[in-house]
């Protein structure tokens, strides 16, 4: 009997696990929300637990700390007002140009700030949860990049959060180019489990010139990621396949091991 | 029936999950995060009855993978695949000797990724690989080994701390009672 009473429990876990990987991805995608929303009380006992030491300090910052940063603050704030300023006039510019040669508008980028609540907890994917959900307009295939360069792109959506696939999950693959005379394209990939600064850029043509330091951006083809949006440098190339095709490896612009904040393009 | 054990069981399982995703300090030190889900299935297999094992093995996978890209419900069985036989030999486990528990939560630190992954591999997922994946591996299974007697040193704190205390005996027996006097 109690042997029995095992072996029933037993079976009854395989049939939860059979059902649940059984169940149409429509449903597992539902259920999994529904599951993961059972953390959000606690996203923001994490949020305010990280605010927790920099508050503290900030507290504790001598008052000529401060004020040395506002002066700094002050300066970067005027040589953005100049940089807008000279932007403005290159966009009308811009305009003016496409509207002689009859060429469509480019639409502005529009942003939306996200804060990164969560990690994947397994160590074969690449992902982090954000605090924008569907009740913020996200949906799921918007890219999502920091200051520094494109980070991923959004792959599930629920009301209050949003799972982002990052650059180097094997689920996030994006087209790139190169900024060289000879604009070579390619596609990223992952390229190792422990190393979250690189990826992999396949696909390059044999005839690809390739220099360390060159910078790779989003080509614009697949249309999720619009063209330009800066993701890295050339590390190194290497010939593939006899000679037939060229890989090289990038280093990421933006820090994806240490993810605080990112931006949501809205296209 | 007494549901404060169960109940402190999945809630740490609750929390592990929790502190995972949002804890990178494993994964900036040692290249890894740790899981602790395992050396929960063990301490539970030793100290709780089936149904919480069952439990344990069923939510904490299903928390595991709500966070995860993992499809949902394939750490299910991983877990019970690691408890499940520890369950069924408990009696012959020496569960208070801190490297019994050692090796027992490095067994299940190992078998867990490796059987998630297999389940992964089968169902033509492609998951992130390659040779750091062995040193990720071995950090699991060393954190996870390490997690293990100090999950139960805290559920012994826990358990004495908020639980039951055991009724003391009393030392009288009716029936060695001298009585004195005729009767």
């Amino acid at each position: 009997m109690f042997k029995q009473k095992n072996y029933l429990a037993l079976g009854a876990v395989v049939l939860v696990a059979i059902i649940l990987l059984s169940l149409p991805t429509r449903a597992t995608s539902r259920l999994k929300l529904a599951v993961g929303s059972w953390f959000l009380p606690l996203f923001g006992l994490a949020g305010a637990g990280q605010q927790l030491p920099a508050d503290l300090a900030d507290s504790v910052l001598p008052r000529r700390e401060l004020l040395k940063e506002i002066d700094t603050l002050r300066r970067d704030n005027q040589q953005l007002k100049e940089q807008q300023v000279q932007s403005v006039a290159i966009a009308r510019e811009n305009d003016q140009l496409r509207a002689l040669f009859n060429w469509q508008k480019q639409a502005p980028w529009k942003l939306k700030l996200a804060n990164v609540v969560m990690r994947d907890p397994a160590n074969w994917w690449r992902t982090v949860q954000i605090d924008l959900g569907s009740r913020d307009g996200i949906q799921t295939n918007l890219p999502v990049l920091t200051a520094a360069g494109l980070v991923g792109r959004v792959s599930t959506v629920s009301y209050v959060s949003s799972q982002v696939t990052l650059i180097g999950d094997p689920n996030c693959r994006v087209s790139a180019l190169v900024e060289n005379a000879t604009h070579d394209m390619g596609v990223l990939i992952a390229s190792g489990p422990l190393d979250n600064s690189l990826v992999q850029m396949n696909y390059l043509s044999s005839s690809a010139n390739l220099k360390a330091g060159q910078a790779v951006v989003t080509s614009g083809l697949g249309d999720i990621f619009p063209r330009g949006i800066p993701i890295g440098k050339i590390v190194d190339a290497e010939s593939i396949e006899y000679g037939v095709a060229t890989e090289a490896r990038v280093k990421l612009d933006a820090n994806l091991g240490a993810l605080e904040q990112v931006w949501v393009l809205f296209k | 029936m007494n549901l404060f054990k169960p109940a402190l069981i999945l809630s740490c399982a609750f929390l592990a999950v929790f502190g995972e995703a949002t804890l990178s300090a494993p994964r900036h030190l040692l290249g890894a995060q740790i899981d602790l889900l395992p050396a929960l299935m063990v301490y539970s297999a030793l100290n709780a009855d089936i149904v919480t094992l069952a439990l344990l093995a069923v939510l904490g996978g299903m928390w595991f993978d709500s966070l995860s890209e993992n499809p949902l419900g394939v750490t299910i069985l991983p877990l019970m695949a690691a408890g499940f036989p520890i369950y069924l030999r408990r009696d012959l486990i020496l569960r208070d000797a801190p490297f019994a528990q050692l090796v027992l939560g490095a067994g299940a630190s190992a078998l867990v990724p490796a059987l998630t992954l297999l389940l992964l591999l089968n169902s033509g997922r492609l998951p992130l690989l390659g040779w750091g994946s062995l040193w990720q591996w071995l950090v699991m299974t060393a954190g996870g080994a390490a997690a293990t007697p100090v999950a139960f040193a805290l559920f012994a704190w826990c358990s004495h701390a908020f639980g039951y205390r055991l009724r003391t005996e009393s030392s009288f027996r009716p029936d060695r009672e001298i009585h004195r006097g005729r009767k």
